[in-house]
């Protein structure tokens, strides 16, 4: 972009042709400024992890709600009112001892908007695109997490409109929490693969 | 199309680095743009293949230095000033100087719940019967068109296992081109890490990916 030589960053610029593309489109009639307000207020209040969180604790305290989001995720994550754009086909992946799932879109930053709201700045970027495919193990190092070589890794690459879901391990200790209390062990992280549910301590 | 976007397998980009407590945005900017392309998108000018083929093909070196949202924002500009939506001469000015082009849909604040929820389902009635089921091997072709794909190189000239059929999904690589949405068939494919990338690799692991039949030679 170029440089008109006063104290500008390369951010203001951007700042800039964001305001005059945003007031061009407003004046020209094709969006309304009061919209765009609305949507992004929308992933700042309404859709986020903490929906994917009731989808998996519900899922830890209700085999049958389980087995209907192994089996079709797309009406069991729906029927809790998690209807949204970019979750329009839903797979879950169960994580268990021996299997661990991680999710990546190479291609783009395909992630499940309706029951994670809007992805992270490391999902869309260079750095995980191009090495969760190749080297998963070396991506969960780079998260803190090691995996024995018994744990088979199984990557999935959002390469198509369906949208995934993980469901991390239940954590030891938790048999008497209730669903609601499980939620706050679910983080964003679990949910795509490069995290485990906290253990109870941490919520303590 | 082989460009910038199609990154799985590169090396060299660093360590994946977490931020935690991350906020939606880093700059209002940021957010000014998630809400214009979610809500330009309403206007019906393009499809959502077509908007992915106008993000990867900006320059490689482009594409893997742009902030995020700068990617959708370049995008964008070129698709609306490829239809003639707006010039560049008035996005220098920030204001019109030409008549607007004729939309389908101008999204107003009441309408956005609505059409979130509605989002944009890719699935169609089904016409026929999935050539491969669950337990198939298959082969996938080698191709490397100009135009859009969703099958990215890494993934080319492959043996995997169909492990699940998806349904019958819209087509991206002729919807990108305007050719229609072709719906076919869309199955989960499984390729042995080891398959894709050495024998270094886990024994156990996996890669699956979602493909559609087209890219899809049985292979007994």
């Amino acid at each position: 972009m170029p440089h008109d030589g006063h104290d500008h960053s390369q951010m203001t610029d951007i700042e800039a042709r964001v305001r005059a593309l945003e007031s061009l489109l407003h004046e020209k009639g094709y969006i309304d400024s009061a919209a765009v307000d609305e949507i992004v207020q929308t992933y700042e209040t309404k859709i986020g992890p903490q929906n994917g969180a009731h989808v998996v604790a519900k899922a830890w305290t209700d085999p049958e709600y389980a087995a209907w989001l192994a089996e079709d995720a797309t009406a069991a994550i729906h029927a809790l009112g998690y209807i949204s754009r970019q979750g329009e086909h839903m797979q879950a992946f169960f994580n268990k001892s021996t299997e661990h799932h991680l999710v990546v879109c190479t291609l783009c930053s395909c992630y499940p908007w309706s029951v994670l709201g809007l992805p992270p700045l490391w999902y869309k970027s260079p750095p995980f695109r191009s090495k969760a495919v190749i080297d998963p193990r070396g991506v969960l190092r780079d998260f803190g997490i090691e995996l024995g070589a018994d744990v088979a890794v199984h990557v999935h690459d959002s390469t198509a409109e369906m949208r995934y879901l993980v469901i991390p391990v239940r954590p030891e200790g938790t048999q008497d929490w209730t669903q609601d209390a499980l939620r706050s062990l679910v983080t964003r992280n679990a949910m795509i693969g490069t995290g485990f549910a906290l253990a109870p301590e941490a919520r303590a | 199309m082989n460009g910038g976007a199609d990154l799985g397998g590169m090396m060299g980009f660093g360590p994946v680095v977490d931020e935690p407590g991350e906020p939606n945005f880093h700059a209002d900017w940021e957010a000014r743009v998630l809400g214009m392309i979610v809500a330009i998108g309403a206007c019906g000018q393009w499809n959502l293949d077509q908007s992915r083929f106008a993000r990867e093909t900006l320059p490689p070196a482009t594409y893997m230095s742009l902030p995020y949202y700068a990617i959708w924002l370049e995008a964008a500009v070129k698709l609306m000033t490829a239809r003639g939506m707006i010039s560049q001469a008035e996005l220098a000015e920030g204001k019109a100087l030409d008549a607007p082009v004729p939309i389908k849909r101008r999204l107003g604040k009441d309408d956005v719940a609505a059409a979130l929820k509605a989002g944009g389902p890719v699935d169609r009635p089904a016409q026929g019967t999935p050539a491969f089921a669950v337990g198939d091997t298959i082969h996938t072709i080698n191709i490397h068109p100009e135009s859009h794909t969703r099958l990215p190189r890494y993934a080319r000239d492959k043996t995997g296992t169909i492990t699940r059929v998806h349904g019958f999904h819209v087509y991206p690589d002729t919807n990108a081109q305007g050719l229609g949405e072709q719906p076919t068939w869309l199955y989960q494919v499984s390729f042995a890490a080891r398959t894709l990338w050495g024998e270094d690799r886990g024994m156990r692991d996996v890669v699956t990916l979602d493909l559609w039949e087209p890219y899809l030679r049985a292979r007994a």
